[in-house]
C-alpha cells in the first residue's frame, strides 16, 4: 500500500510525438483513481509509465517515497490487469497466479496459501488445474485480477480491463472490481474509455484530453461541474447540451438560430452554454425568467425504459438538442416543445478557450 | 453435400497408384536376388529373400573397405537427421527472439540479409563453406556434417512470423511478473512454440536426412557414410563380373524411407496444428 506521485510528467514518442504534456497526480494511499479520456489522450501511456513498461522522458514518477523512474517493471511493486487478460495460455490457472511469485523466489506454501487465498476471494477455486483458453471471458477475468492479488503490491494498475466483456458482465465486474478494491484498500489507478466506469468506480476521477489532464476531482464534482466544454460533453450520458450563445442587449440569444432566451449573467459577449438533458424541463408555454428558455422541435424519441429521450432541433436549424422526459411522456416528431432551465443548472464557457465561466 | 461422384474416386485411386506404386515396387523388388532383377527387371510379385537381403544390408560390412553396414549408416543418417533438426530449431529460434524482441541497431536489416540467403542454396556456397570447414579440421567429423547446415532462413523466418503474432502484453505480463528475457524465453515462448517446434522439426528432419551432396564431400571415410550415400556405394561396385546388388540397394532404399515417414506419422498431427492453429 502506497502513495503514488507524478510531477510533470511527460512521454515525447520517436517522431516528436507527445503523448503525455506533463500531468502532475497525487494519488492518496488506497484511493481508485480513474484516468478516463477518448482514445489517444494519453492515459494507457501514462498508466504504462506507473508501470514501468514505458520510458518517462521527463518528471518523476513516485511509489511511496522510492522515485521509481529507472526501477524495472518487476521492482516496482504493482501488480497489472491487462485488457485482453495476458494471461499465460499453457500454464493451468494455478501457475499463472504462482509465476511471478516464483519467480520472486517464495516459498512453496507461501505460494500456495497466497494462491488458495486469492482463489477464494474470486471465487476461482474450481477451476485452478484447467488452462485459460478453457474459461470464460468472466473467468479469465477473474484469474488476471487473481494474478495481480496474490503479489499482494502496493498498487493494482488496470488497463481497460473490462472493454473485451460483454454488457451485463462489465457491470457485473465492475461491481467485483470496486467491492474487492474496498475490501483490500490497495492503491489502484484505473485506466477507460467508458464515462460510466469512471463515474461508478472512482473516487477521483482524471479527465484526459490530448495528453493533458482537463480535470481531477471526485466524479460527482465533475458531472456537477465540468471544468471545460471537453469534460462536459465527455462525462455523463446522453452528453451534456452546448450551445453558442451571444449576448444581445441585457440577455442572451443563440448563435444562427431562433428559439432561445436567457438572462445573461456573467457580462461577456459570447458563451458556450451547457445544460444536461435532465435539467431540460418540458413547460406548457414560453416562459419567462432568470435561466434560458428554449423553443424547439421535436425530432425523434427514443424511450430507453426508465426514461425517454427527445432530440429536437431549433426552428432555423442550428444544433440538436437533447431532453431527458419522463418514460410516459407523448411527444410526437414535429411537435412545438416548449424548455426551461433554471439559473443553478446552466453552464457557461468561455467561447474561445471552452475553460468554465463562474 | 456434396456426393462422391465415380470420377472423384478415379481420380483419387490414380493419385495414389502414382505416389504408392514405385514404393511398392521398391519393396517387391528387394525381395528378389540380384540375378533375378538383372535378368528380369523390376519384380512385380513378392520374392523369397526378404529376410536375407534386409538382413546383409543392414548387417553385413559392405562398401569398399568392408567396415560399414547398413546399421551404421542408419545411425549416421540419424545423427545427421537429428543433429541438423535440433540445431536449426535451436539457432533460428534464438534469431528470431532476438530480431523480434531486442532493440539492436540494424535489426531489420539483419533480419533481411538472413531472409535474403533463403535464395541462396546450399549448392551455390558450396565451394567456399567446404573450404572452411575443411581448414577447420573438419572433415570426416560429425560436427563437419552438421553445424554448416543448420544456419536456417526458413526457421528464423517461420518463428519470427509466429513470435511476431504473440500479443504484446504477454511479454509485459512477464515483465511486471518478474521474468527476465531467458526466463520469458524458456517458460512462455518456447511452450508456446511447441506446435511451431513440431513443424519445423519434422521438415528439417527429412531436409537433413535427404541431405546427399553435403555428406558426399564432407565424409570421405566410410564410417561416417549416411544411408543416403550408401545406396549409391552400393550400386558403384563393379568389380570383375561382378553384377550390382540391386536387391540390397532396393532394401537399403526402403530402410531410408522408414524413418522420415515413422516422423511425419507420429507428429502428423502437432505438424498440422502448427501450420494451421495457434494456441494463444
Amino acid at each position: 500500500m502506497a502513495t503514488i506521485t507524478l510531477d510533470t510528467v511527460r512521454k515525447v514518442y520517436a517522431g516528436d510525438v507527445e503523448a503525455v504534456k506533463g500531468v502532475s497526480i497525487d494519488i492518496a494511499d488506497g484511493e481508485f483513481i480513474v484516468l478516463v479520456g477518448p482514445s489517444g489522450c494519453g492515459k494507457s501511456t501514462l498508466l504504462r509509465m506507473v508501470a514501468g513498461l514505458e520510458d518517462i522522458t521527463t518528471g518523476e514518477i513516485k511509489i511511496g517515497d522510492r522515485l521509481v523512474n529507472k526501477v524495472d517493471p518487476a521492482d516496482r511493486d504493482i501488480a497489472m490487469v491487462f485488457q485482453n487478460y495476458a494471461l499465460y495460455p499453457h500454464m493451468s490457472v494455478y501457475n499463472n497466479l504462482a509465476y511471478g511469485l516464483k519467480n520472486r523466489g517464495m516459498a512453496k506454501d507461501e505460494i500456495d496459501r497466497r494462491v488458495k487465498e486469492a482463489a477464494r476471494i474470486l471465487e476461482i477455486g474450481d477451476y485452478l488445474d484447467r488452462k485459460p483458453r478453457a474459461l470464460s471471458g468472466g473467468q479469465r477475468q477473474r484469474v488476471a485480477m487473481g494474478r495481480a492479488i496474490v503479489r499482494e503490491p502496493a498498487a493494482f494498475l488496470f488497463d481497460e480491463p473490462l472493454s473485451n466483456l460483454d454488457a451485463k458482465l462489465r457491470v457485473q465486474m465492475r461491481v467485483e472490481i470496486k467491492r474487492l478494491q474496498q475490501s483490500l484498500g490497495t492503491t489502484s489507478v484505473y485506466v477507460t474509455h467508458d464515462q460510466l466506469e469512471a463515474m461508478t468506480l472512482a473516487d477521483r476521477l482524471v479527465v484526459l484530453n490530448g495528453g493533458n489532464i482537463e480535470q481531477i476531482g471526485a466524479p460527482i464534482d465533475v458531472y456537477d461541474k465540468p471544468a471545460s466544454t471537453f469534460v462536459a460533453s465527455f462525462i455523463g450520458s446522453p452528453a451534456m447540451n452546448l450551445l453558442n450563445v451571444k449576448s444581445n442587449g441585457s440577455g442572451l440569444a443563440l448563435e444562427g438560430s431562433e428559439g432561445l432566451s436567457g438572462a445573461n449573467t456573467k457580462g461577456k459577449d459570447k458563451y458556450i452554454v451547457g445544460i444536461r438533458p435532465e435539467h431540460l424541463e418540458v413547460v406548457d408555454s414560453p416562459v419567462d425568467g432568470d435561466g434560458i428558455n428554449l423553443e424547439v422541435n421535436v425530432d425523434v424519441l427514443e424511450p430507453v425504459g426508465a426514461e425517454s429521450f427527445v432530440y429536437a432541433s431549433f426552428p432555423n436549424g442550428g444544433p440538436e438538442l437533447v431532453v431527458r422526459v419522463s418514460s410516459h411522456a407523448h411527444h410526437e416528431p414535429g411537435e412545438k416543445m416548449y424548455l426551461k432551465a433554471a439559473a443553478k443548472d446552466v453552464h457557461f464557457f468561455d467561447a474561445d478557450s471552452g475553460r468554465r465561466v463562474d | 453435400m456434396y456426393k462422391l461422384k465415380i470420377t472423384d474416386h478415379l481420380i483419387l485411386l490414380a493419385g495414389v497408384f502414382f505416389m504408392v506404386a514405385p514404393v511398392v515396387l521398391t519393396f517387391l523388388t528387394s525381395t528378389h536376388d540380384a540375378i533375378t532383377i538383372y535378368k528380369g527387371g523390376v519384380q512385380f510379385v513378392p520374392g523369397d529373400k526378404f529376410l536375407e537381403n534386409y538382413e546383409t544390408v543392414l548387417f553385413q560390412a559392405g562398401g569398399f573397405t568392408k567396415e560399414v553396414n547398413g546399421f551404421v549408416m542408419l545411425k549416421n543418417s540419424m545423427i545427421l537427421g537429428f543433429g541438423f533438426a535440433i540445431g536449426k530449431i535451436i539457432i533460428s529460434m534464438l534469431a528470431a527472439y532476438a530480431i523480434v524482441y531486442f532493440r539492436f541497431p540494424f535489426a531489420s536489416f539483419c533480419f533481411w540479409i538472413i531472409f535474403a540467403t533463403l535464395l541462396l542454396p546450399l549448392e551455390v556456397r558450396i565451394l567456399p563453406s567446404y573450404e572452411i570447414v575443411q581448414s577447420l579440421g573438419m572433415v570426416n567429423t560429425y560436427s563437419g556434417l552438421i553445424v554448416p547446415l543448420i544456419a536456417s532462413a526458413t526457421g528464423t523466418f517461420f518463428f519470427r512470423q509466429f513470435f511476431m503474432s504473440v500479443p504484446d502484453e504477454l511479454l509485459e505480463a512477464a515483465r511486471i511478473d518478474g521474468a527476465g528475457p531467458w526466463k520469458f524465453f524458456k517458460d512462455i515462448l518456447v511452450p508456446l512454440s511447441k506446435t511451431m517446434i513440431a513443424a519445423i522439426f519434422i521438415i528439417m528432419f527429412v531436409f537433413g536426412w535427404n541431405q546427399y551432396l553435403w555428406p558426399t564431400l564432407i565424409t570421405t571415410d566410410e564410417s561416417l557414410f549416411t544411408l543416403v550415400r550408401g545406396i549409391k556405394q552400393i550400386l558403384q561396385v563393379w568389380v570383375g563380373a561382378q553384377i550390382p546388388d540391386f536387391n540390397e540397394a532396393m532394401a537399403l532404399a526402403i530402410l531410408a524411407m522408414l524413418p522420415p515417414v515413422l516422423i511425419v506419422v507420429i507428429f502428423q498431427s502437432w505438424f498440422v496444428k502448427g501450420l494451421v492453429e495457434s494456441d494463444k
